[in-house]
Order: C-alpha cells, then structure tokens, then sequence
C-alpha cells in the first residue's frame, strides 16, 4: 500500500533557557490510504508535538528536521503559500479541547461555510446546504436548525461533532485528531469514535489517531505506534500487538489497562514504576532503562533501533512470550 | 450512525432561531437601564444637533439687562450668564461642540489604536516597538502635548480632538493587544490556521470580533473622558474658542461668578454629568448584549 502520509527521521527540538530539549528524536510513520493509524504512549511522550509538526503549528523556538511528505509534496521547510493550500484541504485537523476550538462569535454553520466558501468557492446557498449535510453525516439532529446555533449552545460532544465536520468539509485525505475523545464523557465517546469509524468508511480518509487510550485504539485503529520519551519503541498492526507485545513499555502499558473479563478481586493492574524522563538531549541509550524489569548493562550503553519487519521493535530485551489480553 | 447525545442549555427545536443582530436589539430593548441611558443620549444629540431650530435664544447674543437671571425666569428657563447669555441656549450649543469633540478623539483613537494593538498583540517582533511607543506617549504629559499642538496648528475644536485621540491611543492599544495575546493562544485560532487561513484572515475574523466587547467598553470608556478633557481644554482656552461655547468654557466663565449665579456652574456641570453617565450605561448594556454567551435575562 502506498503511504498517503509519510514521516521520516522527524526530529523536533525546543530552544529554551535550559538548553535544546529534544522533543521528538527521529520519528518514522506511514499512514496508508484509508487506514487508521494510533500514536500512542503517556502524556509527555511526544505525540502531541509530532501531530503538531505535521501541519507546521509549532512556536518559533522549535527546530523541525527530517521529512514529512503528504501525497508527495514535502511539508517541513514549505513555504506559507503551500502550506496554506495543503491545510484544510488535505490535511486537517481536530483538537483535543472541543469547547475552545470554535470561535464562539460566530454560528456553527457560518464557520463551516466559510471553510467551503474560501476553499471550495461553493457560494452562500451551496455553501450552507452542504454544511447541513454534513452536519448530518457527523450525527447532529436537526442539522437544517442546530447551524444557527452559538457553540456556546451545543454541549461538548456536539461541539466535537462539528470540529470533525469543518475538518472533513474539504474531503482532506488525511485528518489528524490529537486526543478527540480525551474531553468527553464515556458514553460521547464512544458516538465519536463512531463517526470517525464511519467517515474512514465512507470517506475513505486515512486517521491519525493521537491517543493515551488504549480502549480507543483497539476500537478504532488499525495499526498501532507505541512512542517512549521522543521514540517510536513499537510498531505493529493493531491485533498483532495487543496480542504480542514485544516492548516492554508496550507490555507495561497494556499491563496498566483494565480489560473485559478481568475481575478486580483476582487481577491488580500492574503499574509502570516512575515517570517519563525529562526531555533533554537523547542520551545514547535506552531511554526506559530506568524503569524498566528487563534492563542489563547494554540498555544503558548503547540506543536499540527499531528491527525491520511488519512488527518492529526498539529494544534490547524484547518480551517474547505472548501476554494474556 | 451513533445515537445523538441530547443538548443542555440549548434552544429547544421549534422556537424560531434570532439573528444576532435581533438578538443584541431585544436584549437591550429588555433592560430598562439601558433604556434610560439610550434616551438621555438620544435627547442629548438631537439637542446638539437641532440646536440651530430648537435653541430659544442665539447663544452668543447677550442681553445685558437680562444678566444673572436666575433659572425659571420667563424666556431663560436655565437661568443667564453674566452677560445675559441664555444658558440653555449655550448648553445645546455646548453639547454638540463635546460630543464632536468626543466623536472624533475616540474615532481617532479607535482608527490608530486598534490596529495597532492588533499587530503588537500577533506579531511578536514588533511588539516590543509598538509597546515601547505607547510607554512613551503615556510618559508624555497630556496638557503639554495640547498645549505644543495648540501652539503649532492654533486653538481650535479639531486639534483638541487630535490631542485628546492620542492621549487615549495607548489604553486602546494595551487592551486590544492584552485580547489579542490571550486570543491567539486559543484553540479555534489555531483550528483556523490549520484550515489554512492566513495572518490578516485569523486577524480579522476571529481575533477582531472576539475582542469586540473589549473595544466597545474601552470606546465608551474613552467618549465621556474625551468630554471631559475637551472641558479641560477650553477651561484653559485650548480648544473651542469664545464667543462659541462649550461645556468646558461655560464652567470655566462661570467660576468667576459662582457665588452670585451658581446656575451658570451648576447646569453645565450637570449637562457633562448626565452625558457621562448615559455613555457608560450605555456602553456596559451594549458589552452585555454583544455578548453570545451572557445569558438571557
């Protein structure tokens, strides 16, 4: 399958009064057409910051280098114009936050039709006919009425519906959403994941799926990349990890999820002992020695690179044997 | 398709969706306050502006023999001046001379100090140049500066606009820059930059009508001060000059006299009071009702 969204060896470093903070140390992704990719680890992992990376938000104090090439065209060093014509139109985005991320003087469907307005060049009629369809397509009753409304009258799962319909209105091939079900209760989640499932299906947009939630990404994705402090540790198609995890990091964090048909009284989660490291220049070693069960001399000596394969695998130690879900 | 989620605090289906616009007039119509401030500065303009029709007497013409009538004699309802001037005559004439006055020292304020404000508060590299600016002119004494530009270009209504417009440019630009900054930090500020806006775009559509409220308030603060400060610059004799008359110039002809004819005093006085207190009424219910989020009373 050709990658519509290719990132290698990004790397993304801060300047600050401390010294350069190395962020993200030379991460590689590839998302196919259609497919849904989960980016996941804790906070502090570097996820949101490689998200962010790839549609160029990143304050001034950071440094970008490798590539990141969408259908081909090259993202890092473009200049405004083209990145202006790719945002929106092929890649966009849905933030985390969904009760800040619209401009609450303006009506829901005002906002949308602009995006058609300026992008498409869809007039005022068409413009709005088609933001009620698509309010439609992201499960928002009544949308001929809900697009006169404020943000502030929607409640946060609505409002998360409507980031998700601005974001797909120019047909992107890519959409990116940073922890989009973080905000909300359970049982709204679970209503976006639906959409989301439903607009890859439809749609055929390829998802990068940014998340801590492992629920989520056994629900939804269909390849996983499991980043440590910075690092891709683990990559691997969605089924095969869970089932086989061969970092421990990846081992740890399936150990710390609770999962159906384990019982409280008979099952303690485990946990990962200490915290990410702080970011500072990638040492040349494993950066979860510390704490990890398996570490030996050369985990603190020397950096593990990823194996080749289907399921690959930065470690020195990797866990073989397969572990109960 | 999943199971819509039902909406808090939303209007229920059926009840026909306002226009945001009908929407600010009723809820100002609905505040009996606001009102009140409304009519008085209605009152105050058309006095201003039909002065020519509605004033009983030339407000220059004297009328010796008249002098120091006090207030409800026949014919000079407020009273007269030293010279026998109708006082209500004068403060018709004297409320359109202020409310120019205000008009354009806040217009003047708004045209360079919104713009401004905006490129310090997005811009980072000219912030410093831009905030350093309005440090100097706020260092500037405001008299001093009416008084080199009165010196410069003579005493007259404009250039005591002028001079009020820029002592009022530094607040505008510190509070359109502050929104701004908190603004732009904000997350639909980067969902459009991310749907590919531009700079003059983000400026424009999301961060100018979002700090409207905040520039609406400083406005309204701005008009009574500038009335305020026009009284000041006439008081000294820098602004509109004698025989025409303002409200500055009725109080300070009439301190010469107080004790013999406080009415003189006391009803300009009361004209700028009232005039004031209706702008900033005004203001704080228009702030309210711009206000998509306060809810309905």
């Amino acid at each position: 399958m050709k990658p519509v969204l290719q990132v290698k060896d990004l790397s993304v470093t801060f300047r600050t009064e401390d010294g350069m903070l190395s962020a993200v140390d030379r991460v590689s992704l590839e998302v196919g057409d259609g497919e849904v990719l989960a980016v996941v680890g804790e906070s502090g992992c570097g996820k949101s910051v490689t998200a962010m990376s790839l549609a160029g938000l990143l304050p001034r104090t950071a440094t970008v280098d490798g590539s990141v090439t969408l259908d081909g065209t090259e993202l890092i060093g473009a200049d405004k114009r083209t990145l202006r014509s790719i945002r929106g139109r092929e890649v966009a985005y849905i933030f985390q936050e969904p009760m800040t991320s619209l401009n609450p003087v303006f009506t829901v469907g005002h906002q949308i039709s602009e995006v058609l307005r300026t992008h498409i060049g869809l007039d005022r009629q068409a413009a709005q006919a088609r933001a009620i369809e698509l309010l439609t397509l992201v499960g928002i009753p009544s949308a001929d009425r809900r697009i006169n409304d404020y943000p502030h009258q929607l409640s946060g799962g609505m409002r998360q519906r409507v980031m998700i319909a601005m974001a797909v209105a120019c047909d992107p091939k890519v959409l990116i959403a940073d922890e989009p079900t973080t905000a909300l209760d359970v049982t709204i989640q679970a209503g976006i994941l639906d959409v989301l499932r439903e607009l890859r299906e439809r749609l055929g947009t390829s998802i990068v799926l940014i998340t801590h939630d492992l629920g989520v990404v056994a629900d939804l994705a269909d390849r996983v990349a499991v980043m440590y402090a910075g690092r891709v540790v683990e990559t691997a198609e969605v089924h095969e990890l869970f089932a086989n995890p061969q970092h421990p990091y990846t081992a740890g964090l399936l150990g710390a999820s609770p999962a159906a048909g384990r019982h409280a009284e008979t099952h303690r989660l485990s946990e990962i002992p200490g915290l990410v490291p702080v970011l500072a220049e990638q040492p040349d070693a494993c950066t979860f020695a510390d704490r990890c069960p398996r570490a030996t001399e050369v985990c603190t000596s020397s950096q593990p690179e990823l194996t080749p394969g289907a399921h690959r695998v930065a470690c020195w130690h990797p866990v073989r044997e397969s572990v109960e879900v | 398709m999943a199971v819509p989620e039902t909406v808090s605090g939303a209007v229920p289906a059926g009840v026909p969706v306002r226009s945001n616009r009908r929407r600010v007039v009723r809820r100002i119509l609905h505040n009996p306050l606001a009102l009140t401030g409304l009519a008085v500065l209605t009152i105050a303009v058309i006095l201003a502006v039909f002065a020519n029709w509605l004033a009983p007497h030339d407000p220059t013409q004297t009328h010796l023999s008249n002098a120091f009538s006090p207030p409800g004699t026949a014919g000079y309802w407020l009273g007269t001046d030293d010279l026998g001037r109708d006082v209500l005559s004068r403060i018709m004439f004297g409320l359109r001379a202020s409310l120019h006055v205000a008009v354009l020292a806040v217009a003047f304020s708004l045209v360079i100090g919104v713009p401004l404000g905006l490129i310090a508060g997005y811009f980072g590299p000219v912030d410093a140049l831009i905030s350093r600016f309005t440090d100097l002119v706020l260092a500037f004494p405001f008299l001093i500066l009416a008084v080199g530009l009165a010196a410069i270009r003579g005493a007259s209504l404009g250039n005591a606009a002028i001079a009020i417009g820029i002592a009022q440019i530094p607040g505008m630009i510190r509070i359109v820059r502050s929104e701004t900054l908190r603004l732009k930090s904000l997350d639909f500020v980067a969902a459009a930059i991310v749907e590919g806006a531009g700079d003059a775009w983000v400026l424009a559509r999301h961060i100018l009508p979002n700090a409207g409220s905040v520039i609406i308030v400083q406005a309204t603060v701005g008009i009574p001060a500038a009335i305020l400060g026009e009284a000041v610059l006439s008081f000294l004799g820098l602004g509109i000059q004698p025989p025409a008359p303002s409200l500055g110039t009725m109080l300070s002809d009439a301190q010469q006299f107080a004790s013999r004819a406080p009415w003189a005093a006391v009803m300009p006085g009361v004209a700028i009071m009232l005039l004031t207190l209706a702008f900033n009424i005004v203001g704080d219910s228009l702030r309210d009702a711009l206000d998509p989020k306060a809810s309905r009373r």
